[in-house]
């Protein structure tokens, strides 16, 4: 792999971030909505129920990984639609690029654009409500990671899908999160859930990452072995993701889908 | 039979049986052509006859159902990348991003072809065709033209030994066409690269191209000097001899030119 084709597709979405706010401003406004509104909600419920659970905590830490893992997913998806929409398929891929560098090139946009969304979840949970995760010192970076792999692996595995099925098959990836978020027991804790539900929510990585954050913050502890199956789980999600997105890639040159997109109208 | 690579890599292209089918839709059916360094060789035929299949085969983007292209002797089914580090191109399909300026689109170009003097070699790319001035400028929002020189400018940035230029004048005034015609031609002599040119625009084929292959459903079925062929096969011109071959195939051509199938 060279480094240069890996920067091209990193360095693109930069200039289109700089020359436009309207590409920014989302990164930063839907998690300041998140965290404002759950901020809220967390503080209102801590007032009214006496549970003894800090619900700050375990409802705003949640939000605050399940939006990290969202932004993560999206900074792979948007730099892969950016060729979608501008129709550039045929320019980049008929350069010497390699499939591995365009893919480690939507990652490393990836976690550039889901950093700025994190920067921004962070300070405003700490400074407005409060949220002790910076006491979790380098004990954050498993739970992290762990949400980061997994939104790469589904972010390749979205861009896979849109280029196998086509530009109008991009409304599928927006639901994807949420169409997961009730098996991987984002504010509950997975034995709430009927068997078959927890059978596919023990399958997905961020199932380790809340059922560690709901025990960490109840003080029990976290498994450091829970943490690591989630990591190594989502780190096979990758793997596949990358395998499937190579079939598909594979599949378009083969079949004509990859010059279509650019040459429909062409003889 | 394919070509030995010591001969293969005198050629900038070479293709040997290449064909292209889509269930029982033959697009391209075995042909075989080469273009050599310094040479620019027009891609003829109608609509439909396989032109931009062909190129887009060369390019890398469409896999062959057979055959074999050797880009400077490399065989790009084996060595994608170090074959299309040799080539680029310009397609009137294949815009460049509009949402990025002029220098934001070949400064992503030469890092994405792994230009080492990428940055001297947009500035040198800017002033050798007049984008200096348009290099904050979306591509988005140039005129034809603009994007034209732009387009070319991507396509010689690493400069290449193969170049495919698909209608590369199709929105050019007369006198900005000419100007690029001039510098296509410079380019070709030079040595430096092999050009493959597709163009309806007979008059210009005939100005510019050293020989040109007529393509009619998939096969080519005719090949030669675009000044001689007119003649040998009683036409008027290049853009007579285009129509008949467009709505009647050559069946036999008359000595002194070579077809093949």
């Amino acid at each position: 792999m060279k480094l240069r084709p890996i920067a091209a597709i990193a360095l693109r979405q930069f200039y289109l971030m700089r020359s436009s706010p309207t590409r920014v401003l989302p990164m930063i406004a839907w998690v300041a909505v998140d965290i404002v509104l759950w901020g809220f909600i967390s503080r209102y419920l801590n007032t009214v129920a006496s549970t003894g659970v800090n619900f700050v905590a375990s409802l705003l830490g949640a939000v605050l990984f399940w939006d990290f893992f969202t932004r993560v997913m999206q900074g792979v998806t948007m730099a892969f639609f950016e060729d979608v929409w501008s129709r550039n398929f045929i320019n980049v891929f008929a350069t010497p690029l390699l499939i591995s560098e365009y893919l480690v090139g939507l990652i490393c946009t990836g976690i550039v654009t889901s950093l700025i969304g994190l920067i921004v979840m962070l300070t405003l949970a700490t400074w407005l409500f409060g949220l002790p995760f910076f006491s979790m010192g380098l004990l954050l970076l498993p739970f992290l990671l762990a949400l980061f792999l997994f939104g790469i692996g589904l972010g390749v595995l979205a861009s896979a899908m849109v280029l196998r099925l086509g530009p109008a098959s991009e409304w599928l990836v927006w639901p994807i999160p949420a169409m997961l978020s009730p098996f991987v027991g984002v504010f509950y804790p997975l034995s709430t859930l009927p068997a078959w539900m927890r059978g596919i929510g023990h399958a997905l990585p961020p199932s380790y990452v809340f059922e560690n954050m709901r025990s960490v913050v109840a003080g029990h502890g976290y498994s450091a072995s829970g943490l690591l199956l989630g990591i190594g789980l989502a780190l096979f999600d990758i793997l596949l993701a990358s395998l499937l997105f190579t079939r598909v890639y594979r599949y378009a040159v083969r079949s004509g889908l990859l010059a279509r997109y650019s040459a429909e109208s062409m003889t | 039979m394919s070509l030995p690579a010591a001969a293969a890599a005198d050629y900038a292209l070479h293709a040997h049986g290449l064909g292209k089918q889509y269930g029982r839709l033959v697009a391209v059916d075995g042909i075989s052509f080469s273009v050599r360094a310094g040479e620019i060789v027009g891609l003829l035929g109608p609509n439909g006859a396989g032109k931009t299949t062909t190129i887009n085969m060369v390019l890398g983007v469409l896999q062959p159902s057979a055959g074999q292209i050797l880009i400077e002797g490399v065989d790009l089914a084996r060595q994608r990348s170090r074959a299309l580090a040799h080539t680029n191109f310009a397609a009137v399909y294949a815009a460049l991003p509009g949402n990025l300026t002029v220098y934001q689109n070949l400064r992503f170009f030469s890092l994405l072809y792994d230009v080492a003097d990428g940055v001297a070699r947009i500035e040198q790319l800017l002033t050798e065709f007049d984008l200096q001035r348009l290099r904050g400028t979306r591509s988005g929002a140039l005129s034809s033209g603009e994007q034209t020189r732009l387009a070319l400018s991507k396509a010689l940035l690493n400069r290449p030994r193969l170049l495919l230029l698909d209608e590369p004048t199709a929105s050019l005034d007369p006198s900005a066409a000419d100007t690029i015609r001039t510098r296509i031609r410079t380019l070709a002599s030079g040595g430096a690269c092999g050009i493959l040119w597709t163009s309806h625009n007979m008059y210009e084929v005939e100005a510019i191209c050293d020989r040109v292959l007529f393509l009619s459903h998939g096969r080519i079925l005719l090949e030669g000097d675009p000044r001689a062929l007119p003649a040998a096969h009683g036409a008027a011109s290049l853009e007579e001899l285009f129509i008949r071959l467009a709505r009647e195939p050559l069946v036999q051509p008359p000595a002194g030119a070579r077809a093949s199938g």
